[in-house]
């Protein structure tokens, strides 16, 4: 007679060392089951930055090559963890500069080949859109607002890789509207962090701004002309030493921003539907458009799941999420795994049926 | 040198346009002007003028530095806004598109000093109040000399 195997429910747990140098910041995370976060470590380099008045990716290149190594050991010893200890390697591949990406890769896969630990390659933005599953999980599908420095994306998510683009801006980004305005204002950087400190002191309905694409029906943004016409109420009304004036207009600003990105959400909820919203990237710090997001999700009945500030940000625990469901389905890149400068978020699914 | 008035951003793509269906393999364009001048305006219409497909959305380059786009030839849009300086070009390896069959779209080249190749086309972009725009044509090269007389064939301060 054959024998019948019955096998303990065992839950199957992974512990993964991740590791995020797309941009910025070279971090490093310890997460359990793609869901508890042992350590979540972050270079933060704006004080470096902030000398330049900008972020200056030459030196956060180098920077990542410094940092890495030591970000690591602090990943696994605030975990209480040894490498021996981990289960896999799961490390942002794309999209970004290749000369940052490929810090975080190389080390992944040096790490993976000298402890033969399976390794995966995760989308920069994917993990922005589980951010919010460390801290609970959300169900499928959901609507996603991705806005940063570099990304204004809104996104039906219908599970692990099938991502559609709904929308998405058309110049700029708004978190760099955010820090291109806060410059033309004189303000130090971080602007867009120093406007959302100063909003509050401000009259948001005192100066007149734009909202553009606010009612054209898509689900795209237009955050240039905000911009050029901040620009042109300073060339009429210098701000300089004016610290009410700077206040309204830091306060119209945020006001303007976040009516378009939460109206542009509200619209994409409707359409589809759905009613799970997630808010994630650096901008989703922002108290106004927290606050307003919220406002909205009151009164259309939607769940709302926003990090906290510190998984809005850049952060490697966020790539734990798809990383740890990636590897727990048996895919597994080779060594031969490479930075992608350049990744439309919807090929995704594409790489994944590659990989098995 | 050669000028350009254009009135609105719809004026601004259209010239983009224009020079994108003149553009060649190896081509090296720097663009200047203020934070809002126009510049990425500009490189949408371009990217149109070289083929780039309209569902292609040309977005600014400022956070992700370099975004490329295929048309009839490989487009490199850079924004060096961000950075400091020459050292910073040649950590990132960029002198490799500079001087490859690609075409090359500089936002903020006053980051450039010794990294500017010794040909290239000079685009300076000027605010005039509201959304007009002067904008300034310089070829150095008589590759870029010969683009600007055929651009402007219709004269000084206009384009057709």
């Amino acid at each position: 007679m054959k024998g019948v195997f019955c096998t303990p429910l065992v839950f199957k747990y992974m512990l993964l060392l991740t590791i995020e140098s797309s941009c910025d910041e070279t971090a490093a995370a310890v997460v359990k089951d793609g869901r508890i976060i042992l350590s979540n470590i972050i270079a933060s380099q704006v004080s470096i930055h902030a000398e330049y008045g900008g972020v200056v990716p030459e030196i956060a290149s180098r920077k990542h090559l410094e940092a890495i190594t030591f970000i690591i050991e602090e990943a696994l010893q605030k975990a209480s963890v040894t490498l021996a200890e981990i289960e896999g390697i799961a490390v942002t591949h794309g999209p970004g500069l290749a000369g940052a990406l490929l810090v975080g890769v190389s080390t992944a896969k040096a790490i993976a080949y000298a402890r033969n630990l399976p390794l995966i390659g995760v989308h920069h933005i994917e993990g922005h859109l589980f951010a919010s599953f460390l801290e609970r999980p959300v169900s499928f599908p959901f609507i996603a607002l991705v806005v940063s420095g570099g990304h204004t994306h809104l996104y039906k998510v219908g599970g692990f890789g099938e991502y559609e683009i709904l929308g998405q801006t058309l110049d700029d980004a708004a978190g760099e509207a955010f820090d291109k305005v806060a410059k033309l204002m004189g303000l130090p950087y971080p602007g867009g962090a120093e406007i959302d400190r100063l909003a509050p002191l401000g009259d948001p309905r005192s100066i007149k701004l734009p909202r553009p694409l606010l009612r054209d029906g898509s689900f795209n943004f237009s955050f240039s002309g905000l911009k050029t016409s901040v620009l042109t109420y300073l060339q009429k009304n210098p701000v300089a030493g004016n610290d009410s004036m700077l206040h309204n207009l830091c306060a119209s600003f945020q006001e303007a921003v976040s009516e378009v990105l939460v109206t542009k959400t509200a619209a994409a909820l409707r359409k589809t539907g759905i009613k799970r919203l997630v808010v994630a990237g650096g901008v989703a710090c922002n108290s106004g458009l927290r606050r307003e997001m919220n406002r909205m999700a009151l009164k259309e009945g939607v769940e709302l799941n926003i990090p906290s500030p510190l998984l809005c940000a850049d952060n490697a625990a966020m790539i734990a999420v798809p990383g740890n469901y990636y590897l727990e389905k048996g895919l597994k890149e080779g060594l031969e795994l490479d930075a992608r400068a350049s990744w439309p978020l919807d090929t995704v699914s594409a790489t994944l049926k590659r990989l098995g | 040198m050669y000028y350009a008035a254009t009135h609105d951003e719809t004026e601004t793509i259209v010239l983009g346009e224009k020079v994108g269906k003149m553009l060649r393999p190896g081509d090296f364009v720097a663009l200047y002007g203020d934070l809002g001048s126009g510049k990425t305006r500009f490189a949408q219409g371009v990217a149109l003028g070289m083929g780039v497909g309209t569902s292609t959305r040309v977005t600014s380059p400022t956070y992700t530095i370099m975004n490329e786009y295929s048309g009839a030839f490989p487009l490199y849009h850079f924004d060096l806004y961000r950075l400091g300086g020459d050292s910073d070009v040649t950590e990132l390896g960029f002198e490799e598109y500079f001087s490859g069959q690609g075409i090359c779209l500089v936002e903020w080249a006053e980051r450039l000093v010794s990294e500017l190749p010794d040909e290239f086309l000079k685009i300076s972009f000027c605010h005039e109040g509201g959304e007009g725009r002067t904008i300034l044509f310089e070829g150095f090269g008589d590759r870029y000399l010969e683009l600007l007389r055929m651009l402007f064939r219709g004269g000084v301060g206009s384009f057709d």
